[in-house]
């Protein structure tokens, strides 16, 4: 299934890194997401987008797992040539992606 | 000035954001305090930019709009204001505040307006060679091209305007979270070096500095994540006992929703290693923190810590960075892909024969590729929008790209329109780290 089934997800900006955060909507699932959404796949996930690597933090009380994605915003928002020089619209994309 | 509880109010998330909940809220929400989050990464920037345009502006332009809104209420109620619509000029701001109660026929009223975040000219005596952050370059690389330099200021910066008797207290770059943490620290005495209670004062902070965000604004995702009367979004509040324990919660009846979902969409927002979130009155450790429901559209927040502060202030400085030039042109219907293409390798060309062909740029169609790559594109939309973004040095560079965009009315393929072109001054941002003894402080009450 897709993980939009099982999580939903915000994305942040801090320079020209993104912050991803997934959300377990019930917790019994935070166990199979902290299994399969390694930092690795969520890099591969954004190819073409993120550049630089992907560091990866678990909070299991909050059934939640933050990614920061280097290089990820064009330069920052500040001065993006991007459409969406935030990445706001980046953290809908993960949804997409296939859970066990 | 001891209290067991107070309420905390959130009446803006950014510079732009909507007045008639933060009134909502002021109504309502029987707060003691009503704070106003306004101030982005560079729109201090943008603010000493118009400054020197003009000696009286430099302050959110939101500014006496808000306060025409709330400040009857807010005296009447004795709900103290907040804010960081000082921007680039918070003694002017203070003024305006003054102006607008004058005007609304208020008397008794009073405003400490804090200063000291501005750093540029101790940056460009002292600190040419700091290294930016995120880069191996020194801030000389810059110095030609420089617009301003402020301080994160932390919330011990705002303390001493908290003690005067001022309704309202206004302050350029202070960290977003101080701006709640500063009236905790006042009516509970928190010390300044008691990291963990500070640490659980910044997650009520983070919480509620972008107001809606976490009461249902940006957050719904029809039939996934409902949202109900997203229209009449409320803005949130925090209910704070002595120990730091909070509920955050909005007013009854309003729109949107508080629950641990939206909490934790909004906890996390920003954030890095939720460990160590670095501020200017602490480091924070969010890592542990616990969320729980508390009743309807009620969260508790919970399990905050901090280890001691930082050495150095983080200081952000705002650049001349460039022009961009940029336009759009809409296709639609059966080949509105392929035209569109057509359309992006006319305007390269004709970009590249002007001599700009080096330039940064981008060349993409909104509805397939804007905003993920082509690849992901999946099925052929029945619209597409052109668009061109090239960053150029002149201003004259930018007009040729955005004019070369709209050109494709009469210079292009089949049936292209709403075409709409800009030319917009970059204004980037950079950051610096400076020794804290760089911030010369200065209160001022007005009134």
């Amino acid at each position: 299934m897709k993980l939009r089934q099982l999580a939903h997800t915000r994305t942040g900006d801090k320079g020209n890194r993104s912050t991803l955060t997934v959300i377990a909507y019930d917790a019994k699932d935070f166990a199979r997401l902290e299994t399969q959404l390694t930092a690795e796949r969520v890099r591969t996930h954004y190819h073409g987008i993120v550049l630089g690597r992907v560091e990866r933090f678990a909070l299991p009380q909050l059934g939640a797992l933050q990614f920061v994605l280097y290089e990820a915003l064009a330069g920052g928002v500040t001065r993006s040539l991007a459409l969406d020089a935030h990445g706001k619209t980046l953290s809908s994309h993960l949804l997409n992606i296939d859970i066990q | 000035m001891k209290q067991s509880s107070i309420r905390i109010g959130a009446g803006a998330g950014y510079a732009g954001d909507r007045i008639a909940p933060a009134l909502e809220l002021a109504r309502h929400g029987q707060l003691d305090w009503l704070v106003f989050e306004c101030l982005a990464e560079r729109t201090i920037a943008l603010a000493q930019l118009e400054r020197r345009q003009q000696a009286d502006k430099g302050f959110d332009p939101l500014l006496a709009e808000r306060m025409r809104a709330v400040l009857p209420t807010c005296l009447a109620q004795g709900t103290r204001i907040l804010s960081n619509m000082g921007a680039a000029n918070p003694l002017q701001a203070g003024r305006e505040v003054l102006r607008v109660a004058h005007e609304l026929g208020l008397s008794g009223v009073k405003v400490a307006v804090v200063q000291g975040d501005d750093v540029l000219e101790r940056l460009l005596t002292d600190g040419l060679d700091l290294p930016l952050i995120d880069s191996d370059a020194p801030l000389s690389s810059l110095q030609d091209r420089l617009i301003s330099a402020n301080a994160y200021l932390g919330a011990d910066a705002l303390l001493p305007a908290l003690q005067t008797d001022a309704q309202v207290i206004l302050c350029g770059r202070v960290a977003d979270p101080a701006l709640f943490l500063a009236p905790l620290m006042h009516h509970f005495g928190w010390a300044a070096n008691d990291w963990p209670q500070l640490g659980q004062g910044i997650l009520i902070g983070h919480l509620l500095e972008c107001a809606g965000q976490i009461t249902g604004g940006y957050f719904a995702d029809p039939g996934f994540k409902d949202v109900p009367n997203l229209a009449r979004l409320g803005f949130p509040m925090a209910e704070v006992q002595a120990d730091g324990s909070a509920v955050i919660t909005k007013v009854a009846g309003s729109g949107g929703c508080v629950t641990v979902a939206t909490c934790t969409e909004q906890l996390l927002y920003e954030i890095e290693n939720p460990a160590r979130y670095l501020q200017p009155d602490v480091v924070a450790d969010f890592s542990q923190v616990r969320l729980t429901p508390d009743g309807p559209d009620r969260v508790r927040a919970t399990g905050a810590s901090g280890q001691p502060r930082p050495d150095t202030l983080k200081v952000t400085v705002g650049y001349h960075d460039g022009y961009i030039g940029e336009g759009q042109m809409g296709y639609a219907g059966p080949g509105c892909v392929a035209r569109g293409q057509l359309a992006l390798q006319l305007v390269r060309q004709r970009i590249q024969d002007a001599g700009l062909g080096q330039l940064e740029a981008r060349y993409e169609l909104i509805g397939v590729n804007s905003l993920l790559p082509q690849a992901l594109a999946t099925t052929e939309p029945n619209e597409v929008r052109l668009r061109v973004a090239v960053r150029t040095l002149t201003r004259q560079q930018a007009q040729l790209v955005a004019n070369e965009v709209e050109a494709l009315y009469t210079n292009g393929p089949a049936a292209g329109g709403g075409a709409t072109k800009a030319v917009r001054e970059v204004v980037a941002a950079a950051a610096v780290l400076v020794p804290r003894d760089w911030v010369q402080l200065q209160m001022t009450v007005l009134g």
